[in-house]
């Protein structure tokens, strides 16, 4: 019996597939379809006949994580398939035991990185130059977060295959706990420069005198008065 | 300004477009910055619809669906302002008041979809028990169907308004209630944050959010150099921490007890 073994053209229709991860997103399974779509090049190289019914089932099960770091889950569930379509004694169970064991950790990692700091950022960065008028900040936001994220894609992905199973035992040591708690720490002073800096521009307030020529406003506001003391205190107790 | 018959199918497609990248969140296409930039493109005045972007994007910075909750809807409001503010001339602050309420009729219909499609996902159960892989694509497809479906069909509707109806129904909107929301774009953006930091579940490192907010308060730094500040705290925060410098030791401390 030749060994059944996934071709890089898999991994390569896996990382296209995975882009569209969450097109299916729904409030059942939320991204269970999703995965079975990106898990399909794996199923059908490996599995025919009973056992392919099987495997889609299996990966149609309840899944949801913050998107990107879907990719190494990809990549171990891959390894894990590979192994199972040649004897090893891997059962259903334990297959669908790493998804939902790595998705949890995943998204405590992933949502605080990528949509709490990444995106912030590179947005807010790309808004100020696009409130000049500058065509550089949609441009700058667009290919510098796609660039990030393809990256990830491909090499979580790729990592996640080839160190198969070892990645589940590589969470528990202190790599990721540290690179979430910085991630946060980066979030968090950019978040509070970000309230300092830009909210208050979108908060009138109180107004006590308007004088207004062609489209100018000159206000004298309870803003000013704040302003004086700390700017941007508003917002900031807004904040909870 | 007339739309001609070309640029409304331009702007169907695009809002196909905001409406999957919408539910993917991979792309980033539903983000205003890239979204009024497209319609800027069609209408033929790139320069407001960046800075309309700009604008909406700071206001939805901390727009973002997490876990099973959905944020207002980016795509649809950053489509038909856009298109409210080019083609009926209106300027960008009128833009940002309509956005607001559009974002929460997209929020709706984003959950309409979401659950139209758990009948695709039973529809793909069934092709598993057959085997059929075809099947299962196809109804991935449908879902990103729906998406595209549900900002198109709005932005459609907007676009085929003539502008002097869509002015009229902008004038008639009394100004307590633009102010208002135009406050409440404000209050947006700050609860946006306050539901990151909840959800980051880190209050110990709450002293570092102050910090930022002081140094971007009482200084000019711009976002690079806060982002560098940001990123070096955080480096030393890890190097200083004992309970990583230390966590090797008493980890073998811990093993020998064991034995």
């Amino acid at each position: 019996m030749s060994e059944k073994k996934l071709t890089k053209k898999d991994l390569t229709s896996m990382f296209i597939r995975s882009n569209f991860h969450q097109g299916s997103w729904n409030f059942e399974r939320m991204q269970a379809l999703g995965y079975c779509f990106s898990m399909i090049p794996v199923i059908k190289r490996l599995y025919e006949g009973e056992e392919r019914k099987k495997a889609l089932k299996r990966h149609l099960e309840f899944f949801n994580t913050q998107p990107f770091v879907t990719a190494p889950i990809l990549g171990v569930t891959a390894a894990m398939e590979e192994e199972k379509a040649n004897g090893a004694a891997i059962d259903d169970g334990s297959i669908n035991g790493v998804k939902i064991g790595l998705m949890g950790p995943l998204a405590g990692v992933g949502d605080p990185i990528f949509w709490g700091t990444l995106r912030p950022v590179l947005a807010a960065l790309g808004a100020s130059l696009a409130m000049n008028g500058s065509i550089l900040g949609p441009i700058i936001f667009f290919l510098l977060f796609n660039a990030v994220r393809l990256g990830i894609r491909w090499y979580g992905i790729k990592y996640g295959y080839e160190k198969g199973t070892e990645i589940i035992t590589d969470m528990g040591g202190n790599k990721l706990q540290k690179l979430t708690e910085g991630a946060s720490i980066l979030g968090l002073f950019v978040m509070g420069a970000l309230v300092a800096k830009w909210t208050n521009l979108n908060i009138p307030v109180e107004v006590s005198r308007i004088t207004q020529q062609d489209g100018k406003v000159v206000v004298t506001t309870v803003q000013n008065i704040l302003d004086s003391l700390m700017p941007g205190l508003v917002p900031l107790l807004l904040t909870f | 300004m007339e739309i001609n018959i070309l640029q409304i199918v331009l702007i169907v497609i695009i809002a196909s477009i905001a409406g999957i990248g919408s539910v993917l969140d991979e792309f980033q296409t539903h983000r205003p910055l890239v979204a009024c930039t497209l319609i800027g493109l069609v209408l033929g005045d790139v320069k407001t619809g960046i800075i309309l972007g700009g604008t909406l994007e700071m206001m939805a910075l901390g727009w973002m669906n997490i876990g099973a909750a959905m944020a207002p809807d980016a795509a649809l409001a950053s489509v038909v302002s856009a298109v409210l503010v080019i083609a009926a001339k209106q300027d960008v602050s009128a833009g940002i008041a309509v956005a607001i309420p559009i974002a929460a009729a997209g929020q709706v219909f984003t959950i309409f979809a979401r659950t139209l499609s758990v009948g695709l996902q039973h529809k793909a159960d069934k092709y598993a028990e057959e085997g059929n892989l075809k099947g299962i694509d196809m109804c991935h497809i449908g879902g990103l169907i729906i998406q595209a479906l549900r900002v198109a069909i709005p932005a459609l509707i907007v676009s085929l308004i003539s502008p002097q109806a869509v002015n009229a129904m902008l004038s008639a909107i009394p100004e307590v209630i633009t102010r208002g929301l135009q406050v409440a774009g404000g209050f947006i953006v700050v609860v946006g944050y306050a539901m990151v930091m909840n959800m980051m579940q880190a209050k110990y490192l709450m002293p570092f959010f102050f910090l930022g907010f002081v140094i971007a308060c009482f200084t000019n730094f711009n976002l690079v150099a806060l982002g560098v500040l940001g990123t070096i705290f955080a480096i030393l925060y890890i190097q200083l921490n004992p309970k990583y410098s230390t966590a090797s030791a008493t980890g073998d401390i811990d093993d020998l007890d064991d034995l």
